[in-house]
């Protein structure tokens, strides 16, 4: 089923980050296994002289040949002034207007910075770009980063790279409800394919996640895994699940006890 | 020559050099790379007017894999 984001058609909820493959050939297997069409990618300060096909001039150009759309990220900036810097940089080196914004804000959690965050979007977004920020699942504070502008907003399930699953299942229920109609992608903390489904059936748009597919013993099998999860949620979502009884409901249509008239 | 940094390594340059230049000095392709000085992205158009003075930072950045 497509869905619309960012003025552009997907048929995947699947964003897949590209970083801690064991090579890139099996990079390039999960992103294939996966069915993504949004790869997240990043820059670094360095200035390797390579020749063609070797280093991470090889990865870029197996990641460009996916044929996915690149969502370059603001990794490691502190502050709105360097997130903004390197988005302008990202937007020439990748040829797109596409920015995951990410400003942290702490150290240990790599929490999202929401007041850094929302002054470098409102910038970016004055420039043009596509803004997707990373951000905490704070209802006002998200509710201020579509006032500047942003169209897509991609709520943390728990910090990056912990596998920790969705941490607030009603925070992100709060902003599924007071925020109907924007595009919401559960990016960080997901750890298995049972964390996506649950995000999927909470009613989000898609997820975003890097960690839970690189670091599994097999990462291709585990992209498919996502890749099915994540579908199968979605269906769920759409189908409506069940509402929950505190105490057990008969299911079988039977007339009291079979025996006892 | 003009002392400058480039991704923090002190790098002598003749003074009225250009960002273009530093790059060219370098055997970067132009497209590699993105660059910044001093904090302030210097789009790919205007490395050739951007002229280095002494003390200032350059960066360059290149793309890796990232989530």
């Amino acid at each position: 089923m497509v869905f619309r984001i960012a003025d552009t058609d997907l048929n995947s909820r699947f964003f897949l980050g590209t970083a801690g493959y064991p090579s890139p050939a099996v990079l390039q297997q999960a992103i294939a296994a996966s069915g993504t069409e949004v790869v997240t990618v990043g820059l670094k300060r360095q200035l390797a002289v390579q020749a063609p096909g070797t280093g991470s001039g090889d990865f870029y150009a197996l990641v460009r040949a996916s044929g996915a759309r690149l969502l370059p990220n603001t990794a490691g900036c502190r502050s709105a002034r360097e997130a903004v810097a390197l988005a302008q940089m990202a937007r020439e080196l990748f040829g797109t207007h596409w920015i995951k914004l990410e400003v942290v804000g702490d150290e240990h959690t790599l929490q999202p910075d929401p007041f850094e965050l929302l002054q470098a979007a409102t910038e970016l977004v004055r420039e043009g770009f596509e803004v997707f920020p990373y951000c905490t699942d704070d209802l006002v504070s998200c509710q201020r980063l579509l006032d500047a502008g942003c169209r897509i907003l991609m709520p943390w399930g728990a910090p990056i790279g912990s596998g920790q699953g969705l941490l607030n299942p009603w925070a992100l229920r709060t902003l599924r409800e007071r925020l109907p109609g924007v595009p919401l992608v559960v990016d960080a903390g997901i750890g298995s394919p049972a964390d996506a489904v649950q995000a999927m059936e909470l009613g989000f748009d898609a997820v975003l996640l890097n960690s839970a597919v690189a670091q599994a013993h097999d990462p291709v099998a585990m992209a498919r895994a996502f890749q099915l999860g994540i579908a199968a949620g979605r269906m769920a979502f759409e189908a409506g699940v069940m509402a929950k009884q505190a105490m057990a409901v008969a299911t079988t249509p039977v007339s009291g006890r079979p025996f006892v008239l | 020559m003009m002392p400058i940094t480039l991704n923090g390594a002190p790098q002598p340059l003749p003074a009225g050099s250009s960002v273009a230049d530093l790059l060219a000095h370098h055997g970067v392709a132009p497209e590699a790379v993105a660059t910044a000085v001093n904090g302030v992205f210097i789009a790919r158009g205007a490395r050739a007017h951007t002229v280095l003075r002494e003390g200032d930072a350059v960066f360059t950045f290149q793309p890796i894999t990232g989530g």
